[in-house]
């Protein structure tokens, strides 16, 4: 048991020997810490660090344009292109294609341009209609009423051999419409 | 006895926890708050612990992955004994949870115990009610079916419009660029550790104020809050009119908790567990998302509020409602306590809770959501084509086929997005008729590029036979005398 307290400044303003050391053992914490803080942050905002260079993006294969009969709107699946082992079914994503005539597409998002949820499409009305909040589009994705501000996303699309693919692996969200990385040369010129 | 009572001390004389348990247990509570206004806190309390062993029963079983959660929910449901059980307890904990803690703040703000000197106790609880409502939205996503799906996509568009930062907020909300198992994996992460574990420290934090700074005493109206006299009175109080807290006051908070535990297990018993609907799978669309209870008046509300308006309310309505809620105690610190002298701290909560239940009442039958199988399911009842003429029944056949039923309802079946077409010809004349299928307007999308002309003039010639026996339709009486005026040959020249 000490009787004489020992303090890191003592009362005449200078630094102890202990106090000194105290801080130092402070900043030399405050640097491990640092250290550690590195690779804590960058495996927590690794999912953001790559979408910022479009890694996420590429070309899948929706099907053989002769799928898709002219003037019609049909549901077409593909696998996201990136797959995890734990992903399970959530990587199949819906999209509608829409064959105006010849190699004229057009590749519209599931979703919603409201919040998300999966649109449908009536042929017989000629529109896209969400169960959610009651959006509601025409066949060229143009918006027709309700909540969304904007038309139905648009994927980039191009046909190869023969093949309509698509450029796609990111969801489509108001803040982020549908991400390309040939931004700028028109998809299908 | 005599060892029983020397092992105690041999374990108090190590952990030196007796007189400190003691001092909380029989610390002195104003008489009159033994009251059963005062036991919702208790009872979020036991809630809380109840959703802590529930929780952990649930994740003996449940593998937070995308491609195997929804089949072990399954198995919870239907192969491991009384695992439906335990979710049904854990489901309706969570709704008891969330409503218990609404009605213990309620009963705070009208006692005016978020007054001097219980402010960072309240604020402690506004973090509470912020953390039980993430644990009710994580909650929903572990029961990982359509509407978890589905419900993540709708955060991700609302986290999706802050500005700049919105496409990397959602990278990070969903650990990659779409909804998968990244996605679970980190909301299982806040549900069962980041979540709790705030919990945890914040509840501990918020009792240990309640403990040091006493129990709210009971409101009188005219006794005012002061701060510079207001802990020698509340100090006197207790010295005048105290009770030792336990027993005095702790029966009644004993007896609403059991009673809420066994409100819960017969919730569970009867109703049974809540889903999972069906498998997550993004291709299967023919799925009409939906919130949980206590989230649906959010439902209602985006999709009742104009376009332009939605996104500024989605950002800056939430951290408002937040502030306003944490400098409440320090706008209103002092004065009165009573809620009969707070006429607009009771009227800010009636119209809240008015508002709210509106719009939860509104979510539960969405009426501006699309039927979208009105067309194919619901027929045109037969007297609205009893004696008509082939043009109109041709119309009524048009009506069904381009879905008019989706959005507008006849004989009370169909959607609600757009007005019943029952007396449509009584408000609308046939030009106006003709104008509104063509191009829309008002909400409703333009058919003219859906619409052959014969279609339209079937479909219009139905929907003029739409008005009430009593009643004739609508007329525009300029057409009469402009058709008049360009056939002289007309009968009605004077």
């Amino acid at each position: 048991m000490s009787t004489k307290p020992v303090m890191a400044q003592p009362s005449d303003g200078t630094l102890s020997r202990r106090g000194f050391f105290m801080k130092l053992g402070i900043l030399f914490n405050g640097f491990a810490a640092m250290v550690l803080a590195v690779p804590i942050a960058r495996f927590l905002l690794s999912s953001v660090a790559r979408g910022q260079g479009k890694g996420y993006l590429s070309w899948v294969r929706l099907g053989e344009v002769t799928n898709f009969p002219e003037g019609e709107t049909r549901m077409a699946t593909f696998r996201n292109p990136l797959v995890m082992p734990t992903d399970g079914k959530t990587v199949d994503t819906a999209c509608w294609v829409r064959r105006i005539s010849g190699d004229q597409f057009q590749v519209f998002a599931i979703n919603c341009a409201h919040l998300g949820c999966p649109v449908r499409w009536f042929p017989q009305s000629g529109l896209f209609m969400c169960p959610c909040h009651g959006g509601a589009y025409y066949r060229d994705g143009s918006r027709a009423s309700g909540p969304p501000e904007r038309g139905l996303f648009e994927y980039p699309h191009q046909i190869e051999n023969g093949v309509l693919t698509i450029e796609a692996g990111q969801l489509p969200t108001p803040g982020e419409p549908i991400a390309s990385a040939a931004r700028g040369k028109p998809p299908c010129a | 006895m005599r060892v029983i009572k020397r092992i105690g001390e041999w374990f108090d004389h190590r952990l030196q926890l007796a007189a400190p348990i003691r001092e909380a247990v029989e610390h002195p509570v104003p008489r009159n708050t033994a009251s059963w206004f005062y036991v919702f806190g208790s009872a979020a309390l036991t809630i809380f612990l109840i959703q802590l062993v529930t929780g952990i029963l649930l994740a003996l079983i449940y593998v937070p992955s995308a491609g195997e959660a929804w089949s072990s929910l399954q198995a919870l449901n239907h192969q491991v004994t009384l695992g439906w059980f335990i979710r049904a307890m854990h489901g309706w904990g969570s709704n008891f949870m969330v409503a218990i803690v609404l009605i213990h703040m309620v009963q705070v703000f009208l006692f005016g115990a978020h007054k001097y000197p219980r402010e960072l106790t309240w604020i402690v609880g506004v973090f509470l009610l912020l953390m039980t409502l993430g644990m009710a939205f994580t909650g929903q996503v572990m029961r990982f079916d359509q509407d978890a799906y589905w419900g993540l996509g709708i955060g991700a568009s609302i986290a999706s419009r802050v500005p700049i930062l919105g496409p990397a907020i959602v990278k990070l909300m969903l650990g990659g660029p779409i909804i998968a198992g990244a996605t679970l994996s980190r909301f299982f992460t806040l549900h069962v550790f980041v979540i709790p574990g705030m919990l945890i420290a914040f509840v501990s934090l918020h009792v240990l104020m309640v403990l040091k700074l006493g129990i709210n005493e009971w409101p009188m109206p005219g006794r005012i809050v002061k701060r510079a006299t207001y802990d020698a009175q509340y100090h006197a109080l207790t010295k005048s009119e105290g009770a030792p807290f336990v027993p005095y006051a702790v029966w009644k908070d004993l007896f609403f908790a059991a009673f809420i535990i066994l409100a819960i297990a017969a919730c569970a018993y009867y109703f049974g567990p809540f889903g999972p609907t069906g498998q997550p799978d993004p291709t299967i669309i023919q799925t009409a998302p939906k919130p949980d209870y206590f989230f649906l008046w959010l439902y209602a509300l985006l999709s009742l509020l104009p376009p332009s308006l939605e996104t500024p309310f989605l950002l800056i309505g939430p951290p408002l409602a937040i502030l306003g809620l944490i400098l409440l105690p320090f706008l209103s610190g002092e004065g009165e306590k009573s809620w009969k002298r707070r006429p607009i701290a009771v009227v800010t909560v009636l119209v809240i809770a008015i508002t709210l239940g509106t719009f939860t009442r509104l979510a539960q039958f969405t009426p501006w959501s699309p039927h979208m199988n009105a067309w194919s399911g619901d027929p045109v009842p037969d007297r609205y084509i009893h004696g008509t003429r082939a043009l109109e029944r041709q119309g009524a056949l048009v009506f069904q086929v381009k879905q008019c039923r989706n959005c507008h309802s006849l004989g009370d079946a169909g959607g609600q997005r757009g007005p019943a077409l029952d007396s449509v010809a009584v408000r609308l004349t046939q030009d106006q008729l003709i104008r509104q299928v063509i191009q829309g307007g008002g909400n409703m999308p333009a058919y003219g590029k859906n619409l052959s002309p014969a279609e339209t003039t079937a479909l219009v010639a139905f929907l003029e036979t739409l008005h009430p026996a009593t009643q004739s339709p609508a007329r525009d009486a300029a057409r009469d005398l402009v058709l008049s005026e360009s056939s002289p040959k007309s009968a009605t020249q004077p």
